[in-house]
């Protein structure tokens, strides 16, 4: 176990390595940073002054280096279109992101393990049409026009919730919450379900495809022929082996919802990563862009990683070896 | 000659099974006019190529076909109910406790995420008004008798951490835990190795001997039925088309599909000849040939062949052919599974 | 003639027509699909107006509502945006830029995707180890956020002025280069079976080219599944390029997508002119609801384990 754990890791390493390459390519040499930086009317000497101050004359393996090693030190260079230190931009809006992923990936797991569960275990019910039905309609739906729905009927028309922003926000130390205040909470509810949805019809169909696979299994035909209660055969033998790939699968779909954060973020004005990001885009802001980059492929390392454990740990498959015994 | 009444109640008694499969464009019938009985204690081999519906046979009588799959038509009686009317709930009281089953793959039957040990109590506790102790030393006093070794370490096992011949032993301890009186073998030992394939035949063998649990031995291989079985029937098309003790069957095979199926064993011994084969294969569901479905394959059709569907006519004591060649000579066909004589 | 019958027998006597025709559901997106393609194709003949020449609209008809409203006017059916462009118009030229999105980003991943797969099976080793590794990688990655860095690295290598014009273009690219994984996945793996059975070991004996072989053995096999990821990877790029449409870095206001129309509508919605952005939305939804229907039968009608 201990090797497979050491293998991932450098595996992460390797990974984080080529996406920094990537990122210090696209700070570095993508548009002209001290462009960027001065003015139009700058003369050429102040500006090869700045280049080799700044070390841009410098071998790019040293370059590569200094950038990797800034990037560990969290100094990921000023932003061209804001003028700030990004890392600063970054501890500003990074908790924004997180509580509205965080609640969105709660409210997507919670109702979609149990409908998934319930469509693949009674597929005749009626319910079981009316989730399907709106699984599909789910997966169309796009997320900015789900957005821009419940914003025109909850917001505009019936007023009931705020239609941009966060609400007020508390601070504890350098987070932000909305969560303790009447109009954070109210901000952040149609956010999180917009950012859900998707997320949450993804869950359902993929609970109910692997619960129908399972219960065409040998296993629970024989479970069945040993006369086991339907209870046991549903909940204990099918429930149990649905859940394991469930478990592992929808943690990588977690790195979904950051992306559609963006969209979501979008929408809502949400003062956060996404829209940051967005706002890069637009006006090719390479600091933040590489950056964004880095810190994403972070996040989706660390997620890996985190499934690949957690399949090692829940399949018993996996922790001893199939060792044969005799006949 | 007339058909001499079984005197001794048979166990299980399958009359004019039909299985059908509807589906949108046509039904498909998988089963038709499936007769048989099975003695307290005895050992009836099904044999017959695949596709020949002995699988669908033994999954009709305990009630897991697959749907669209159903029983259209026909009874089960087990010790006097019949099968085919319960419901669900009593059925599943049926299953497990008084009708075991074994399937082919050991591999594929074992739940892969439990412990063998908990598999077995879980089967002991649902039948059984057992405390988890007594439920516990039942278990591993049934993996000692299926040969399995330190049973009390192999408990806590799971099924990837056994070879195939041994989660086959265990299989055949969690279907034989509850003491059922009849056990359906499907195919118990294609999946393994050959040299473990004998084995574990003889253990199911004396297991069930001693225990006086009657089996339904499903498999396509010949050699095992004449090693194992009391009585054989062999199927053709999800038809009987013979039906008999097995020396019997064995030494004068009645229907030209036996006769064939006898001619393709190979013989030790004797003069190389060229490996007798029947032509043709099997046909499909949906394109079964009108009259005995074996007739384009058959060597010796004629007429009737062609017209009719031949019944089971008794030839010889408890030993019946349904094949137009025995037609005048055994007069009226035999009352539908008839049995065989109390065994002394 | 006697062959046209039988082919046409062949297909409509076949279980996958039977299946088809029994699911109305089925059958209505693909109608509805159909009229998209064919509306949007046609949008230069049948649209009332075309929206995009600017001498064609008249200011004075902006924000007209939709033609059930008092105000309605029966030219503009579903009412007019800020400009006077006629809504209905929009959509059909904004369905054709999706479309043509959708279905070139398709193209792409497919032609990119087999060809790797087909490469990666059949050479194996270490070829296929780092070609898969990327695949991985990229699948790990929602497709927007590669279509968006692509879309921002491209931008600012591009020239401002030549951003308008080759949106279309960079937003093809960048949404196939991030939809080629599962294409790749699938070809691979049936090109692994195709290459260990005997008669393209033979084959290879007698010395056939190894494209040869690849073309007609493995691909033959690998086009059914290919055909579903392609229909569901169809609505996943539309999807795609309208997010990207309606986060400002796909196609602009002057040859805008579904997405593009969004986005533009968004800005009326608190001042009431709700049609403008729920028509497009709408007529977005609807044609990616359908060609999700579409995949989603397809792929049970052609999965083996089912039949």
């Amino acid at each position: 176990m201990l090797v497979m754990i050491i293998r991932r890791l450098a595996q992460s390493v390797v990974v984080m390595l080529t996406v920094a390459l990537i990122a210090f390519t696209l700070f570095r040499y993508v548009g002209d940073p001290i462009a960027q930086m001065v003015g139009q009317d700058t003369p050429i000497e102040v500006r090869e002054r700045m280049r080799a101050e700044l070390g841009l004359n410098d071998p790019v393996v040293v370059q590569f280096a200094r950038f990797v090693g800034n990037t560990l030190r969290g100094r990921f260079g000023i932003s061209f279109r804001i003028g700030r230190p990004v890392s600063e931009l970054i501890v500003e809006r990074l908790p924004a992101t997180l509580e509205l992923s965080f609640l969105a990936a709660l409210f997507a797991l919670a109702a979609g393990i149990p409908m998934g569960i319930y469509t693949g275990l009674r597929p005749e019910r009626w319910l079981s049409k009316v989730f399907l039905t709106l699984s599909l309609v789910g997966v169309s739906l796009p997320t900015f026009f789900i957005g821009i729905l419940l914003i025109l009927v909850f917001g505009v028309l019936l007023g009931w919730l705020p239609t941009f922003g966060r609400g007020d926000v508390v601070q504890l130390g350098w987070w932000s919450t909305g969560l303790l205040t009447a109009s954070g909470l109210k901000s952040l509810i149609m956010p999180a379900f917009t950012l859900g949805l998707f997320q949450l019809t993804l869950t359902m169909r993929l609970v109910r495809s692997e619960i129908l696979e399972v219960l065409r299994t040998d296993y629970i035909k024989f479970a069945r022929a040993r006369g086991l209660t339907s209870r046991a055969v549903n909940y204990g033998h099918a429930l149990k082996n649905t859940l394991v790939p469930v478990i592992t699968i929808t943690g990588l779909q977690l790195g979904g919802i950051i992306a559609f954060a963006i969209i979501t973020e979008t929408v809502f004005q949400w003062p956060g990563m996404g829209l940051l990001f967005v706002q890069a885009v637009q006006f090719a802001d390479i600091p933040i862009m590489s950056t964004y980059l880095v810190l994403i492929a972070f996040f989706f390392v660390i997620i890996n990683l985190i499934v690949d454990i957690l399949y090692f740990v829940v399949d018993p498959r996996l922790r001893t070896e199939a060792t044969p015994h005799g006949h | 000659m007339t058909a001499t009444p079984a005197p001794a109640a048979p166990l299980l008694s399958v009359r004019h099974l039909e299985v059908q499969f509807p589906s949108r464009r046509r039904t498909l019938t998988a089963l038709q006019d499936v007769s048989f009985d099975v003695l307290p204690g005895e050992i009836l081999g099904v044999v017959g190529e695949s596709g020949a519906g002995k699988s669908m046979t033994g999954n009709a009588i305990i009630g897991l076909l697959e749907p669209p799959g159903r029983i259209s038509r026909g009874e089960v009686l087990f010790a006097g109910r019949d099968l085919t009317r319960l419901d669900q709930a009593a059925l599943r009281r049926i299953r497990g406790r008084e009708i075991g089953a074994i399937f082919q793959d050991p591999l594929t039957s074992l739940n892969p995420l439990y412990r063998i040990g908990d598999m077995l109590v879980e089967t002991l506790q649902t039948h059984l008004p057992l405390s988890a102790a007594e439920a516990r030393r039942r278990a591993i006093a049934m993996l000692a008798e299926v040969g399995i070794p330190a049973p009390q370490e192999r408990f806590h096992h799971y099924p990837h951490q056994f070879s195939g011949g041994m989660r086959q032993r265990v299989v055949i301890a969690l279907a034989l835990c509850t003491e059922p009186r009849l056990v359906i073998a499907d195919e118990p030992t294609t999946a393994l190795d050959v040299s473990v394939q004998a084995q574990i035949i003889n253990l199911l063998k004396r297991l069930c001997r001693e225990r006086r649990t009657a089996v339904i031995l499903i498999t396509h291989d010949m050699g095992v039925i004449a090693e194992t079985a009391d009585r054989v029937c062999v199927m053709y098309a999800g038809r009987i088309v013979e039906i008999g003790p097995v020396r019997q069957v064995i030494k004068h095979p009645l229907h030209p599909y036996t006769r064939g199926l006898m001619a393709a064993i190979p013989h030790l011994g004797g003069v190389a000849e060229e490996l007798a084969q029947i032509d043709g294969s099997m046909p499909r569901l949906d394109a079964i040939p009108p009259g005995c479905a074996f007739n384009p394959r058959c060597p010796r059709c004629f007429a009737p062949c062609l017209g009719a569907v031949p019944p089971l006519w008794e030839v010889e004591p408890q030993h019946q052919a349904a094949c137009f060649l025995y037609g005048e000579e055994a007069g009226a066909p035999a009352p539908a599974g008839a049995g065989p004589e109390a065994r002394p | 003639m006697h062959r046209l019958r039988s082919l046409l027998h062949t297909v409509f006597d076949s279980d996958l027509w039977y299946s088809f025709i029994a699911s109305r559901v089925t059958v209505l997106a693909a109608v509805v699909t159909l009229v998209f393609v064919l509306a949007a194709a046609a949008s230069p003949w049948i649209a009332p107006q075309n929206p995009f020449n600017p001498a064609a609209l008249d200011l004075l008809d902006a924000f007209t509502p939709p033609v059930w409203y008092a105000k309605g006017v029966a030219h503009y059916l579903l009412g007019t945006d800020d400009q006077g462009r006629d809504i209905f118009s929009t959509i059909l030229y904004g369905s054709r830029i999706s479309l043509l999105v959708g279905v070139g980003a398709m193209l792409l991943a497919m032609a990119i995707g087999v060809g790797l797969g087909l490469v990666s099976g059949y050479v194996g080793g270490a070829l296929d180890n780092f070609i898969m590794r990327v695949a991985d990688v990229t699948l790990s990655f929602p497709a927007l956020l590669v279509a968006l860095l692509i879309n921002g690295v491209v931008r600012s290598v591009l020239p401002n002025v030549t951003h308008d014009q080759s949106a279309l273009f960079v937003l093809i690219f960048s949404i196939g280069i991030s939809s080629w994984p599962p294409f790749a996945r699938t070809v691979r793996g049936s090109t692994m079976v195709e290459r260990n059975k005997e008669y393209v070991q033979a084959a290879r004996i007698i010395g056939r080219s190894p494209a040869a072989i690849m073309g007609q053995h493995v691909l033959p096999n690998v086009m059914g599944p290919v055909l579903v990821i392609a229909t569901i990877g169809l609505a996943i790029s539309i999807l795609t390029e309208a997010s990207l449409s309606f986060l400002g870095v796909g196609m602009p206001p002057t040859t805008p997508s579904l997405g593009t129309l969004i986005r533009i509508g968004n800005n009326f919605l608190f001042s009431g002119e709700w049609w403008i952005v729920v028509f497009p939305g709408a007529a977005l939804a609807t044609l990616i609801l359908a060609v999700n229907l579409l995949g989603d039968w397809l792929r049970d009608a052609l999965n083996p384990k089912l039949r």
